[in-house]
């Protein structure tokens, strides 16, 4: 958005198929509960559900039409949130 | 550090312009952040008062044992509002809400933050919040008796008052959040032509810092304070063990914000005292770019440090472990500081006025309370020391005593730009050294306290502990009495001081090339910076 100085629009049919994709993915996680999974149950829900956030962040929250930087502090929050819940699970798995 | 000095001497100053609004509203609905700032400071300085009482009257309650003016509930309740308001409603928003809303654009060369309405609604949120959260004193089943951490599972037991603490708390964190984001946004940019990052003065360097740890580590709070409401109002069971929870869980989230909320206190103090410590020294800082890095190091690494508040909760052995090493890892960039700062007075011609007298008493201070947080994050230590005086005089001498020394440092500093005039000096001195002297009386022998065994949260002690105590409820009065002195000095020369010159100090940072106070949009054109934030030569 920014490299130009212009809005970035993007077009119908990319929003479309985003949509479809995130529709896709939650019918999914819904239907992924029938199987029984165990300790994975979370994981998967968890993976699903961050494959759909960054489809939101890259199209329609337009990271992938703007400046590096944004992407940079996007990535570097998802890392602290990611070591947060590592340092987290040091706990638990280990108690 | 500008080529062209831009003044604006015809203008009429902040404090007296007219705008759309007269009388009270043209400040309460003021989107000038130097109204903002100043909205923040009459509204912190309310509420700090509120809480000293409430710390004097603890103290006079430990004088000796037994009942003396209050009781074990009452005790309980006080104790809870003394963190709530002292924590979440002045050293979080303290320094960044007053002298970075105030300071932040005129020494980045800006006419005002990114969103101006934005900073005053984080202003409103904060009365907001801050309202919410004292109707809890007066409504319902009594004042909350569950500390300012408000921990599980008691937090949703207690018959006591919790919603209202709870969410004004939430509230509390939004004004953070938008400070911060503020504050970011400010700073990539608004800078002045010229000023690249690393032309950046250090103060800006921390509200950075700062900014990103509001905007990232607060809603992590705010999540935990809705669990808790929705343990209490729907019994869903995420910390009840009865119910399949985890106290713990509680732990972790609320030390995930609540550490890192420590340095959201602590890296502005850092900044200010990185801005006085130069201009009294007259000299350039000593390692300006390892202050920067230590800055973001300490930012950083202070986000995985909070398991070191819960090394006796029944935390995994890998956990334990892993948290003390991080815990010592941190001190690093604070030393660095301490380094940075006491190298850029070695040798210096030093100019001794109030501002730096509470300068290097900060240094002090922060020393003792960074040495001790060395003693609580060490694993065998800690078993001895938790939940004993040892940590409340711990965290006393690195929360007020860091903060608060520096946001007096910083208001000596910045009080003739301010608010035009200057304090009496004499009185100043006098207000340093009493608030010194008292704080050091204290909580020093809170240390001995905790060390021989005595608990914290407690209103009454065995007589063994009373020597401690005698010493330390007096320390209370006298810093009090300090206390009073600075604020009635200050109070009174912002009325009637003498008026101040534009450049009191010789600073070389952008905020001195105003007029003191300064105009509305502080520049009539934006300064083109040639040079570093501390050239002095």
């Amino acid at each position: 958005m920014e490299n130009n100085g212009k809005h970035h629009i993007v077009p119908y049919k990319t929003h479309i198929t985003v949509l479809l994709g995130l529709i896709v993915l939650t019918a999914l996680s819904v239907a992924v509960t029938s199987i029984e999974l165990g300790p994975l149950t979370v994981t998967v829900a968890l993976v699903l559900a961050s494959a759909k956030a960054l489809i939101v962040l890259i199209y329609f929250m337009h990271l992938k039409f703007d400046n590096i930087i944004y992407s940079i502090m996007v990535a570097f929050i998802i890392f602290s949130i990611v070591s947060i819940i590592v340092i987290t699970f040091l706990d638990y798995l280990f108690r | 550090m500008s080529e062209n000095h831009t003044r604006s001497v015809d203008e009429p100053s902040y404090l007296k312009y007219k705008g759309r609004y007269r009388g009270i509203f043209a400040w309460i609905f003021s989107t000038d952040h130097k109204r903002i700032g100043l909205l923040y400071l009459w509204s912190i300085l309310t509420f700090f008062i509120v809480g000293a009482i409430l710390g004097l009257l603890m103290k006079m309650e430990l004088i000796s044992p037994g009942k003396n003016i209050m009781g074990p509930q009452t005790y309980n309740g006080f104790f809870t509002l003394h963190g709530i308001i002292m924590i979440f409603l002045i050293v979080i928003p303290g320094l960044p809400a007053v002298f970075g809303n105030f300071f932040l654009p005129i020494m980045i060369g800006a006419k005002d933050v990114a969103f101006p309405r934005l900073n005053l609604t984080s202003w409103w949120l904060y009365l907001l919040g801050a309202f919410v959260v004292l109707t809890s004193q007066f409504t319902g089943g009594g004042p909350p008796d569950t500390g300012w951490t408000f921990y599980a599972p008691y937090s949703f037991q207690t018959p006591t008052n919790m919603l209202p603490a709870v969410t004004g708390a939430f509230i509390l964190g939004f004004s953070s959040i938008l400070t911060g984001l503020n504050f970011i946004v400010t700073i990539h940019r608004m800078r002045a032509p010229g000023m690249g990052w690393f032309k950046m003065p250090l103060f800006p360097w921390s509200l950075y810092a700062t900014g990103w740890i509001q905007v990232i580590a607060t809603p992590i709070v705010g999540v935990t304070l809705l669990m808790i409401i929705a343990e209490r109002v729907l019994n869903i069971g995420f910390f009840n063990p009865a119910l399949g929870g985890d106290p713990i869980l509680y732990q972790h989230l609320f030390w995930i914000y609540s550490h890192p909320a420590v340095y959201i206190m602590i890296l502005p103090a850092m900044g200010a005292i990185s801005e006085i410590i130069p201009t009294f020294a007259r000299k350039t800082i000593f390692g300006y770019k390892a202050i920067i890095v230590s800055t973001i190091a300490i930012a950083f690494v202070g986000y995985f440090v909070w398991g070191h508040h819960m090394f006796t909760s029944g935390m995994s052995g890998v956990a334990l472990y892993t948290f003390s090493i991080l815990t010592f890892l941190v001190a690093i960039p604070s030393a660095i500081k301490v380094f940075n700062w006491v190298s850029t007075m070695h040798k210096a011609s030093i100019i001794l006025k109030t501002p730096f007298y509470w300068a290097v008493s900060f240094i002090f201070v922060f020393m003792i309370g960074g040495f001790s947080g060395l003693v609580l994050g060490a694993l065998a230590t800690n078993v001895h020391l938790h939940d004993t005086h040892f940590v409340v005089a711990h965290f006393h001498f690195i929360v007020f005593g860091g903060t608060g020394f520096a946001f007096l440092g910083a208001m000596h500093y910045w009080f003739p730009k301010i608010f035009g005039r200057k304090y009496d000096a004499g009185w100043a001195n006098i207000g340093w050294i009493t608030f010194f002297i008292g704080f050091i009386t204290l909580y020093v022998p809170m240390f001995y306290l905790g060390i021989a065994g005595m608990p914290r949260r407690y209103y009454d002690y065995v007589e063994v502990f009373h020597g401690g105590n005698i010493i330390s409820s007096f320390g209370s009065i006298i810093l009090i009495a300090g206390i009073a002195i600075v604020i009635a000095n200050l109070v009174k020369s912002a009325i009637s001081g003498e008026k101040a010159d534009q450049n009191p100090w010789g600073g070389r940072t952008l905020e001195w090339e105003v007029p003191s106070p300064p105009p509305l949009e502080n520049f009539d054109e934006i300064p083109h910076v040639t040079r570093g934030p501390y050239d002095y030569s």
